[in-house]
């Protein structure tokens, strides 16, 4: 099997509750938001803290490290002139058990993605008129 | 357990059901085909149209990819001239039967005696031919729940639901093999059915050589778009015996869900969906899952299937795999006969509605040559997956 490609991305519209996410990679830092009162990090972001109903959220970086919790090849074409197949995962953040994002995995064959895999974030930079944009991709941890 | 109170859905009936005529694509007005189906469940519970005084359906008239929804509640409302004292559509509730809950709700409010309950699709004629989009409308920019999901190509419920067969594969050990017997299963009692979409025999090979459309979900793994409405009466249940039709019971229902409302932050992504559901159901009925003679279970994507299984209690914890190796155990003569019309994958995507229709069809004994031989008397009945989940118990008790 080819090695996956990526995707044509369809850029997130940007708001101020998700700037940071989408933003951070500028600095090379995969962020997410965190309740400053107890220190549960929300995502998707929300303005109030579900734990204690805190307000005092704010964004922060996260070490980018990262495990596969669950992965599928896509080999179907459900946007137009996109380029198939690519790998969609599903990642646990290091930092809180059941945080995750879905991303692409790259940098690596299909056959050997496995769940439980260690993997780090790395960025996509995408232009825009609306506001750059950086995707968060994860590759294995160490490259390939 | 002990039931100290009599859930309020066993005041209510299945007084009638109706279906239009079902198709991959019929080329016909979405409105035309689902009034079909809600004047003839008026028609088999013995009533006249003037006696419906409640309509819920799902979705509604809403957006999202060609095909999803053939007519709205005020469509409906409207085009049958119907006096109503509660209606109500939506996409955000216990799966696509959230609506016929509603219908019992409204009942048992006393706001309704006799509830129109419909699902209508046309995403055969709707989308064409060239293989399946992505879900909901393709826009310039990703925002909403799509927001995370579809910046990364992770576009169509086959990714996500993939994800989860992926999950439960690794943590249980479940085989291609093993999943591949919920799409023969349903292909075979498709066979039996002159309505179904697919019902030219399939192998194990055919199904292994189909293509791969998102791992470890292949081609007929993936349930099959189609046109065709199905509609349900719910009627107080003192009033249906006085009407010419064959009640079914509604036991109980389930529409509990103490998860992640979200695809990729639920607790364990190798849980078995509905749950949730089904535990609340269980716990408003004296029945148990060992009572039940059949399950008709959403395959909108063969795993689904699998994971309600275990959702229902119908077998253990992650055990979905062995439970339907080599598929005697859910076959119309096997000791849990499962989608015996064909499931989504085989006689059409029908939207939660085609299960709840043919475990009704089964409880009267009408199912025709699928009919399961010794005749059944309850019915466990899912539909949904993901974060949209419902369950209903059905019974021939009186
Ligand atoms: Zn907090």
């Amino acid at each position: 099997m080819p090695e996956p490609s990526v995707p044509f991305r369809i850029l997130p519209e940007l708001s101020d509750r998700n700037r940071h996410f989408w933003q951070g990679g500028e600095q090379g830092h995969l962020t997410i938001l965190r309740c400053q009162e107890c220190g549960y990090y929300l995502h998707p972001p929300t303005p109030t803290c579900p734990h204690d109903q805190s307000k005092d959220v704010a964004p922060e970086a996260v070490s980018g490290r990262a495990t596969v919790a669950s992965f599928t090849i896509n080999h179907q074409a459900w946007i137009p002139g996109v380029e198939v197949p690519y790998l969609i995962a599903i990642v646990e953040i290091d930092e809180q058990p059941e945080l995750r994002l879905t991303t692409n995995l790259v940098n690596c064959e299909a056959e050997d993605v496995h769940v439980g895999m260690p993997v780090q974030v790395l960025f996509e930079h995408h232009e825009d008129a609306n506001g750059d944009v950086w995707i968060p991709l994860f590759e294995p941890t160490g490259g390939k | 357990m002990t039931l100290t109170e009599t859930p309020l859905e066993r005041n209510c009936v299945v007084s009638g059901i109706g279906q239009s005529d079902i198709g991959r694509r019929l080329g016909r007005d979405p409105l035309g085909l689902t009034l079909d189906a809600c004047y003839a469940a008026i028609k088999d519970a013995g009533l006249r149209v003037e006696d419906i005084d409640g309509l819920s359906t799902y979705p509604g008239a809403v957006g999202g990819s060609p095909g999803f929804s053939g007519a709205g509640a005020y469509e409906i409302l409207d085009a049958m001239r119907l006096k109503v004292g509660f209606y109500d559509s939506g996409v955000e509730t216990a799966g696509q039967l959230g609506s016929v809950m509603k219908a019992c709700m409204a009942v048992a409010a006393g706001l309704s005696n006799h509830v129109l309950c419909f699902r209508s699709v046309w995403e055969g004629s709707a989308q064409g031919t060239g293989g399946r989009k992505a879900s909901g409308a393709l826009t310039q920019y990703a925002s909403g729940s799509m927001e995370w999901l579809l910046p990364f190509g992770s576009a169509s419920a086959a990714n996500w639901i993939a994800m989860f067969a992926q999950a439960h594969m690794h943590k249980y050990g479940t085989t291609p093999e093993q999943l591949a017997q919920i799409a023969l299963n349903s292909r075979k009692n498709a066979g039996l059915n002159p309505n179904a979409i697919y019902a030219e025999p399939m192998t194990m090979d055919d199904y292994m050589s189909a293509r791969m459309i998102s791992t470890p979900l292949r081609l007929f793994d993936c349930d099959a778009p189609c046109d065709g409405a199905t509609a349900f009466i719910i009627s107080r249940k003192e009033l249906a015996a006085d009407l010419d039709c064959t009640p079914i019971t509604i036991e109980a229902m389930g529409s509990a869900n103490h998860d992640r409302a979200t695809w990729d932050q639920l607790r364990d992504l190798s849980r078995t969906i509905g749950a949730d559901a089904a535990a609340q159901m269980w716990s408003r009925t004296d029945l148990t899952p060992k009572d039940v003679d059949i399950a008709e279970l959403y395959d909108g994507f063969s795993i689904l299937a699998l994971l309600w299984l275990e959702a229902m209690q119908l077998c253990e914890m992650g055990e979905s795999g062995s439970f339907i190796e080599g598929g005697q155990r859910i076959a119309l003569d096997g000791e849990l006969p499962l989608n015996t019309h064909g499931g989504q994958l085989s006689a059409g995507r029908l939207h939660g509605y085609g299960f709840f229709h043919e475990a009704c069809l089964q409880l009267r004994g009408e199912a025709g040559a699928r009919q399961v031989a010794k005749q059944p008397q309850v019915a466990a009945v899912a539909a949904g997956g993901g974060v949209t989940c419902g369950t209903f118990l059905l019974s021939t008790r009186p």
